[in-house]
C-alpha cells in the first residue's frame, strides 16, 4: 500500500507552490477581487505555460498527459494561492466534460485550447436557487437550438464555450435530460455579469435564445453525465478547499505566535490553542478523505461517487471551519478589509455551495453508502 | 497512490488469513462481534481466561507481539505486518484487550530500560499472555498531571521501601507484574525527582481495589503500596530520570498506529438502515441522513488517516502527526453517535432491560461507557494541548510549578 503522493508529484506541487507564491500574491487576488479585471490574465497565461492548464488532458489533445493526481496536487496549491482564474470552471467541469462525454472532433477542437490558455469553458448547469437535480433543469432544447436563462455559472461572463445541461424531454426521468456545447462567439447568448460574495471569481446569468449548440455526448444522457462531471469536479475542487484550509490555519497559527496580549502571546492562551488544535483536526481529516477521492479519480473506480462525496463534504467543512476561526483568532484585524483573511473566508463560503451545497452532498453520500452496503 | 500490497506482504497476509483461518476459536466469534465497546463479555466464560487461551495459541504460532524480536518472544516482523496481522485478525483483536498494555508500554519500555537478563525473563512471557503487566502512573493528585504524583520511593541500602497510591490503573486486578513511577525526590522540580520500577503485583504490600465505574463495570483500579519492599535491580533507568523513562512509554502508546478506534459510526448507520420509525426508515429523515453524513466523513477520514501513516511506516518513514488526532475525534464521536440513536428510538431509548431494548441496548451501553474514553490515555483537552504545541508548534502552558521544588507545590486551590 502506499496512500499518499509520489515523489514527483511533491515535487510537482513545489513547482506550483513556488510559482504561485511569485505570480499569485494577495495583491493579484485583490485586484480581481476589487473589480479591476475580471481574471488574472497573466497568471492565466503563466498557468498554461506550466503545463498546469492541460495536466489531465491527453498528449493527443495538446495536454500533459500526466494525470488526475497531477492535477489534485496542482489544484491544492491553487486552492491555497486562492488563484483569481477561472481553473475549475474550465480545468474541472469543462474539460473533464469533454473528456468524458466529448466526441472525437470536439476534442480536437477544444482541449488543446484550454492547455494552452486559449479558451475558457464553463458548465451552465443551475437555474436559479437550488441544487443539482433533472427536475431543476428548464431550458430547453428544441432541435439543436436551447432557450432558458442559467444561473449562477461559473465564469459565464468570461467563457468561451459553454456545455449546457438542457431539457429534451418530458417523461419525468432523468434521461430528459441532454447536454449541449455552445460556442460562445456564434451568438446567441447574452451574459450578466453576478456580484457574489467570492468577487474574485465570478459569476454570471446566461440568458439562451434560439441559441445555436451542438449535442455534447449522447442524447438522454445528460443527467448521467452531469452526475459523473460532478463528482470528479467535487474530487478536484475539494484539493482547492483543502489547500485553502491550509493556509487559513497557517495564516492563523502565525498571528496567534506574532501577537501579544495581556503579555503573552495570544497562541499560548489554551482558547487560542484548542481552536486552532480543532482547526487542525478538521483539515486533517478532510486531506485524507481527499487522497481517497484522489485514488478513486485516478483509477475511475467504482468507488468514485461515494469517495467524491465524503471528500467534498469534508473538506467544505474544514475550508469554511478553518477560514472563519482564522478571523476569529485575528479578532478585529480579522475583520479588516486590509487584512487577507476575509479572501479566505468568501472563497470558503463560495466554494462550498459551487458545485451545489452540503445537503445534497449529504444526501448523495448516504445513498450511496446504502447502494454499497445493499450490494 | 494505490492500496496493493507489495508481493511480500500480499505472502504475508495470505500466510497469516490461513493461519487465523485454521486456529481462530470460531466458537466466541458471534459473541465477539457483537460485543460494543466498553462490555466486551462472554456469557458462560471469563474473558480473560478466553484470551489467555488465544494468546498462548497465537504465541505458539508466532503471532504476538509482532515487530518484537525473536529472542524476546516476538517475531521481528516489520511495522507493516504487523498492521497487516492486526487487520486479519478482526473480531479476536478483542480478545487482546489484557495484553495491550504490556505489549505496547510495559514490554517496550523494559526492552529499553531493562537489564538482559529481565528482558529474556518476562518479556516472552508478556508476548505468550502468560503473565500480565499494567501500568502505574495515575495518581489521585495527578491525572493529567503526571508528574504531580506523590507516591514515595525511599533508598533503604540496595532496596527501596514504597508507600502511596496510584488509581485508575487498568486491569491491575487481573495483573501479575506494573511499572510504577515513584518520587524519589521531593526536594527538587516535580519532572526531576522520578524514578521508575517495576514490581510483582502479588508481593506484600500492594493492595488492589476495584473501582466501580459510572456504567457499572469494573475494569480498572486503586492500588495501594503500604511498605512494598523492593530491590534496586527493579529500578528502570536511573534514579531521578523516571520522567524520561515514562516518556518512552508512552511515546510508544502514541506510536501505535493502526489501532482499531471504535467510533459507533457503523452500528449507528446499520440501525438507521433497519429502525422503523412513525414517519418510514429512519435513513430516510433528512434531518437524520444530515447527521450520518457528518459522522460518515469523520470515520472516512480517520480510517484513512490511519492509511497514510501505515504508507509511510511501510516506505520506512516515521508517521507524520497526523495520527495525533484518532482518539479525540473517535471519543466524542463515540458519545454523540449514542446519544443519538436514543433519540431515534423516542422514550423507549433510555430502556436497557435486554427484553425491551432496541438493538440489544447496545447504544445505552455505549453512552455510559463513552465518557471514559474521552479522559483515559489523555483527556480531549490534553490532546488538543499535544496537537497545539508539537503540532502547530504553538507555546506551552505557562507552568508555574516547573521550576519550585515539588514539596513547596501548593496543594489545595482554597
Amino acid at each position: 500500500m502506499n496512500f499518499d503522493f509520489s515523489d514527483e508529484q511533491k515535487q510537482l506541487r513545489d513547482e506550483a507552490r513556488k510559482f504561485l507564491a511569485e505570480k499569485c500574491p494577495p495583491k493579484a487576488v485583490r485586484a480581481v477581487l476589487d473589480g479591476n479585471a475580471p481574471y488574472d490574465r497573466e497568471l492565466w497565461k503563466g498557468l498554461a505555460g506550466m503545463g498546469f492548464l492541460g495536466v489531465a488532458v491527453p498528449e493527443a489533445y495538446g495536454g500533459a498527459g500526466a494525470g488526475h493526481l497531477e492535477l489534485c496536487v496542482i489544484a491544492e496549491e491553487m486552492g491555497r494561492a486562492l488563484a483569481p482564474v477561472p481553473f475549475s470552471s474550465t480545468v474541472y467541469l469543462a474539460a473533464e466534460a469533454l473528456l468524458i462525454a466529448g466526441s472525437e472532433a470536439q476534442k480536437q477542437k477544444w482541449l488543446p485550447l484550454i492547455a494552452g490558455g486559449y479558451a475558457i469553458g464553463t458548465l451552465a448547469l443551475f437555474e436559479g436557487k437550488g441544487n443539482p437535480s433533472p427536475e431543476g433543469i428548464k431550458l430547453l432544447a428544441s432541435g439543436n437550438s436551447l432557450s432558458g436563462v442559467k444561473k449562477p455559472v461559473p465564469d459565464g461572463a468570461i467563457a468561451d464555450f459553454v456545455i449546457v445541461a438542457a431539457r429534451t424531454g418530458s417523461t419525468g426521468r432523468d434521461s430528459d435530460i441532454s447536454l449541449f456545447l455552445v460556442d460562445m462567439k456564434a451568438g446567441g447568448v447574452e451574459a450578466k455579469t453576478l456580484t457574489n460574495v467570492d468577487p474574485s471569481r465570478g459569476q454570471a446569468e446566461l440568458i439562451f435564445r434560439n441559441c445555436k449548440a451542438e449535442p455534447l455526448g449522447a442524447a438522454t444522457e445528460g443527467w448521467s453525465l452531469v452526475s459523473q462531471v460532478l463528482d470528479r469536479a467535487a474530487v478536484l475542487l475539494a484539493f482547492e478547499q483543502v489547500g485553502g484550509a491550509d493556509r487559513a490555519l497557517e495564516m492563523g497559527r502565525d498571528y496567534a505566535l506574532d501577537r501579544i496580549a495581556f503579555g503573552r502571546p495570544i497562541g499560548s492562551f489554551q482558547a487560542v490553542k484548542h481552536m486552532l488544535a480543532d482547526m487542525y483536526v478538521s483539515a486533517t481529516l478532510a486531506r485524507s478523505n481527499c487522497y481517497y477521492g484522489a485514488w478513486a479519480l485516478s483509477t475511475n473506480a467504482s468507488e468514485l461517487p461515494e469517495a467524491a462525496a465524503a471528500a467534498r463534504i469534508s473538506a467544505t467543512q474544514a475550508f469554511q471551519h478553518c477560514a472563519k476561526n482564522n478571523i476569529q483568532v485575528h479578532g478585529g484585524m480579522g475583520f479588516t478589509w486590509e487584512f487577507d483573511c476575509h479572501l479566505y473566508y468568501r472563497r470558503a463560503n463560495a466554494t462550498a455551495l459551487s458545485l451545489g451545497s452540503l445537503s445534497y452532498w449529504e444526501d448523495a453520500l448516504i445513498d450511496r453508502m446504502r447502494k454499497r452496503n445493499a450490494a | 497512490m494505490n492500496f496493493d500490497d507489495t508481493p511480500q506482504e500480499a505472502a504475508f497476509r495470505a500466510e497469516v488469513r490461513r493461519w487465523i483461518g485454521a486456529n481462530a476459536p470460531r466458537e466466541f466469534e458471534a459473541e465477539l462481534s457483537k460485543a460494543s465497546l466498553g462490555r466486551i463479555k462472554l456469557k458462560k466464560h471469563d474473558i480473560v481466561e478466553v484470551a489467555k487461551a488465544w494468546q498462548r495459541k497465537k504465541s505458539e504460532g508466532g503471532w504476538v507481539c509482532l515487530n518484537w524480536p525473536r529472542e524476546y518472544g516476538g517475531r521481528g516482523a516489520t511495522a507493516v505486518e504487523r498492521v497487516i496481522w492486526q487487520q486479519e485478525e478482526g473480531v479476536y483483536f478483542k480478545l487482546t484487550h489484557p495484553f495491550q498494555i504490556g505489549e505496547g508500554m510495559c514490554g517496550p519500555t523494559l526492552m529499553a530500560y531493562g537489564s538482559e537478563a529481565d528482558k529474556r525473563r518476562y518479556l516472552p512471557k508478556i508476548a505468550s499472555g502468560e503473565e500480565i503487566w499494567c501500568q502505574l502512573f495515575s495518581e489521585p493528585s495527578g491525572g493529567s498531571d503526571v508528574a504531580g504524583l506523590r507516591t514515595r520511593a525511599e533508598a533503604d541500602g540496595d532496596h527501596w521501601i514504597i508507600n502511596g497510591q496510584k488509581i485508575w490503573t487498568s486491569g491491575a486486578h487481573y495483573s501479575d507484574y506494573g511499572i510504577l513511577i515513584t518520587r524519589t525526590d521531593p526536594n527538587v522540580p516535580k519532572h526531576k525527582g522520578l524514578t521508575m520500577f517495576y514490581i510483582d503485583m502479588k508481593s506484600a504490600g500492594v493492595e488492589v481495589r476495584p473501582i466501580k465505574q459510572a456504567n457499572g463495570m469494573q475494569e480498572f483500579n486503586e492500588v495501594f503500596f503500604t511498605n512494598l519492599r523492593i530491590s534496586d535491580e527493579q529500578r528502570l533507568g536511573a534514579v531521578g530520570d523516571g520522567w524520561n523513562v515514562s516518556l518512552t512509554t508512552l511515546m510508544n502508546e502514541r506510536m501505535t498506529i493502526g489501532a482499531r478506534l471504535a467510533t459507533g459510526f457503523s452500528e449507528l448507520f446499520d440501525f438507521c438502515c433497519n429502525l422503523m420509525t412513525e414517519d418510514g426508515l429512519a435513513i430516510d429523515d433528512h434531518a437524520t441522513r444530515s447527521k450520518l453524513a457528518n459522522w460518515a466523513v469523520k470515520n472516512s477520514g480517520l480510517k484513512y488517516t490511519s492509511m497514510r501513516a501505515i504508507s509511510a511506516l511501510s516506505k520506512g518513514e516515521r508517521p507524520g502527526p497526523e495520527n495525533s488526532i484518532g482518539k479525540l475525534v473517535a471519543g466524542s464521536m463515540l458519545q454523540d453517535i449514542a446519544m443519538y440513536a436514543m433519540d431515534l428510538q423516542g422514550a423507549s431509548g433510555m430502556l436497557t432491560d435486554p427484553d425491551a431494548a432496541e438493538a440489544a441496548g447496545q447504544f445505552q451501553a455505549m453512552l455510559m461507557s463513552s465518557p471514559s474514553t474521552r479522559i483515559a490515555g489523555g483527556t480531549d483537552e490534553i490532546l488538543r494541548n499535544i496537537i497545539a504545541e508539537r503540532v502547530l508548534g504553538l507555546p506551552g502552558d505557562i507552568r508555574v510549578d516547573k521550576d519550585v521544588p515539588f514539596n513547596k507545590i501548593p496543594t489545595r486551590g482554597r
